[in-house]
């Protein structure tokens, strides 16, 4: 599953959320996009996953735009994790991977709840109501729900903020784990360089709705002539727009 | 559409009705309220009023059968509410569901919440005050088929608004129908009211609905058309109230509030 984004654009009234960015999510690699808060990340995730209509540009999946196909043609392929949104709280963590696994359709679903509970750590609480979890443990349950359909593409969104560095670390290790065994492709958006540095193959880094600049971390961080990504970082966001 | 699918969202209901006791008797409380109310209310005519002297129970019938609307129609709003206060609603939206699917799965998991509530209360009416709706009938069937679609109608319409003004719209969920029992003419005939709000009374379903169970009640006989018409009225409403929900739903997607209603 190929996605393009193409001179994508984005208003609300006079506000311009995104503005006509370009970028590539190439298979089985990992995308990072940077960028300040309210730079435009999450509305760009928005139109790519359908829920929002762009004011111009298109959102190509296999080059057909998203906007012009039946929306769940393209939404059982992907999946999306955000510590923003959450599961029914009321309803056990095995619930809700049932109820997610029936509307992605995922074939053998039992099997598949018992393999990601087993590879997340999730049994010792499967049975305990979703809004009874610790974060971390919540964290995990939203991840199991985002895997749950085998997706082609995986959207996270700082899936790790607000954890500790060990199940923090845990994320990751899974993450990368699984993206290498099954071939994924991940678009995401996080505020910890250290993460994007690690599971990245590349980066785009937004301001104000722009694309300022691209590449992989090591370039971008070469280009600005800093240290490290955390630097960049401050570098871009302090800075006035560097378009690249 | 996709039967796994729609199941798949109406065990997501199931399950938070079935993991919650007070929730059930949550359900089950205000319609036996309800039926001890109008029943002791009905009694009083029962005993006072020529007009109702020898039709015992026609008030508490028709608050059975109004109670039988407002439970739908609450019960479809508060799922979508449900939805909208545990920060679901991200994750539904980009679900590979249709959008008729949504309104299917809610539309049957609301009437299993409605008949939760209301099959106690009924029942309770039987022993309690020698009321029973299904003195009606085979047109209760009928009728409570109009009044359910009408329900679900007024539940869309409600959370089109959700959609379109986000969680604010909440308590004209809770309002919404409040609105229309004037006019519903639920507990008195139609002729009571003006003749300029007759007119519009009589574009509502609910006044062929309750003045055929008054019909049945005390004329022992059965108006077809008034039923027909009842249920007509209240397709028409649907098929309305299912559009503006698409326009709403595109609207929220121009707006981008799919992505943060609730918040």
């Amino acid at each position: 599953m190929n996605i393009n984004v193409k001179n994508l654009s984005k208003k609300f009234n006079d506000f311009v959320a995104v503005n006509n960015i370009n970028f590539n999510l190439a298979k089985n690699k990992t995308l990072g996009i940077l960028g300040p808060n309210g730079c435009g990340k999450t509305t760009s995730i928005g139109m790519m996953l359908g829920l929002i209509t762009p004011t111009s540009g298109e959102v190509l999946i296999d080059n057909k735009d998203i906007n012009k196909i039946n929306r769940e043609d393209f939404l059982g392929k992907m999946n999306f994790a955000s510590p923003y949104i959450e599961l029914p709280k009321k309803l056990t963590v095995r619930q809700n991977l049932e109820v997610y696994g029936r509307l992605y359709g995922v074939k053998n679903l039992k099997d598949r709840i018992s393999e990601i509970s087993r590879d997340l750590d999730l049994n010792i609480f499967l049975d305990k109501k979703t809004g009874e979890l610790s974060s971390g443990q919540k964290n995990r349950v939203s991840l199991a729900k985002s895997l749950i359909n085998n997706p082609e593409v995986l959207f996270l969104d700082e899936p790790t903020a607000s954890l500790d560095p060990d199940i923090g670390d845990f994320v990751r290790n899974y993450i990368e784990t699984y993206k290498t065994k099954n071939n994924i492709t991940i678009l995401l958006a996080s505020h910890n360089m250290k993460e994007v540095e690690r599971l990245c193959d590349t980066v785009i880094m937004m301001k104000k709705g722009e694309i300022v600049d691209r590449g992989t971390c090591k370039d971008i961080v070469n280009r600005h002539g800093r240290d490290n990504l955390e630097d960049t970082f401050l570098k871009i966001a302090r800075s006035g727009n560097e378009v690249a | 559409m996709r039967w796994h699918k729609i199941y798949g969202l109406s065990l997501r209901h199931i399950y938070l009705i079935r993991n919650s006791f007070p929730r059930i008797l949550d359900l089950i409380y205000w319609p036996s309220v309800q039926v001890f109310l109008w029943g002791f209310i009905s009694e009083f005519f029962t005993v006072s009023s020529t007009y109702y002297s020898n039709t015992v129970g026609i008030i508490l019938t028709a608050a059975i059968l109004y109670d039988f609307l407002f439970r739908s129609s609450i019960s479809y709003n508060m799922m979508f509410l449900e939805e909208i206060w545990s920060r679901n609603f991200t994750n539904l939206f980009i679900a590979p569901i249709k959008i008729s699917e949504i309104i299917a799965a809610l539309t049957m998991t609301a009437i299993i919440r409605t008949l939760i509530g209301l099959v106690p209360a009924v029942l309770l009416a039987i022993p309690l005050f020698g009321v029973s709706i299904f003195k009606l009938g085979v047109p209760l069937i009928f009728l409570l088929i109009a009044l359910y679609i009408f329900g679900i109608s007024l539940g869309l319409l409600v959370t089109a608004g959700l959609l379109r003004f986000g969680p604010s719209f909440e308590n004209i969920a809770w309002a919404s129908l409040f609105f229309l029992a004037p006019l519903g003419c639920i507990y008195y005939p139609i002729e009571i009211l003006p003749n300029s709000l007759q007119l519009i009374a009589k574009a509502l379903p609910l006044v062929h609905i309750f003045e055929e169970m008054r019909n049945i009640l005390i004329n022992n006989a059965i108006n077809n058309f008034q039923i027909v018409k009842s249920v007509l009225i209240s397709f028409i409403y649907f098929s309305l109230s299912v559009f503006i929900f698409y326009l709403a739903y595109y609207g929220a997607k121009v707006r981008g509030t799919l992505i943060n209603i609730g918040e």
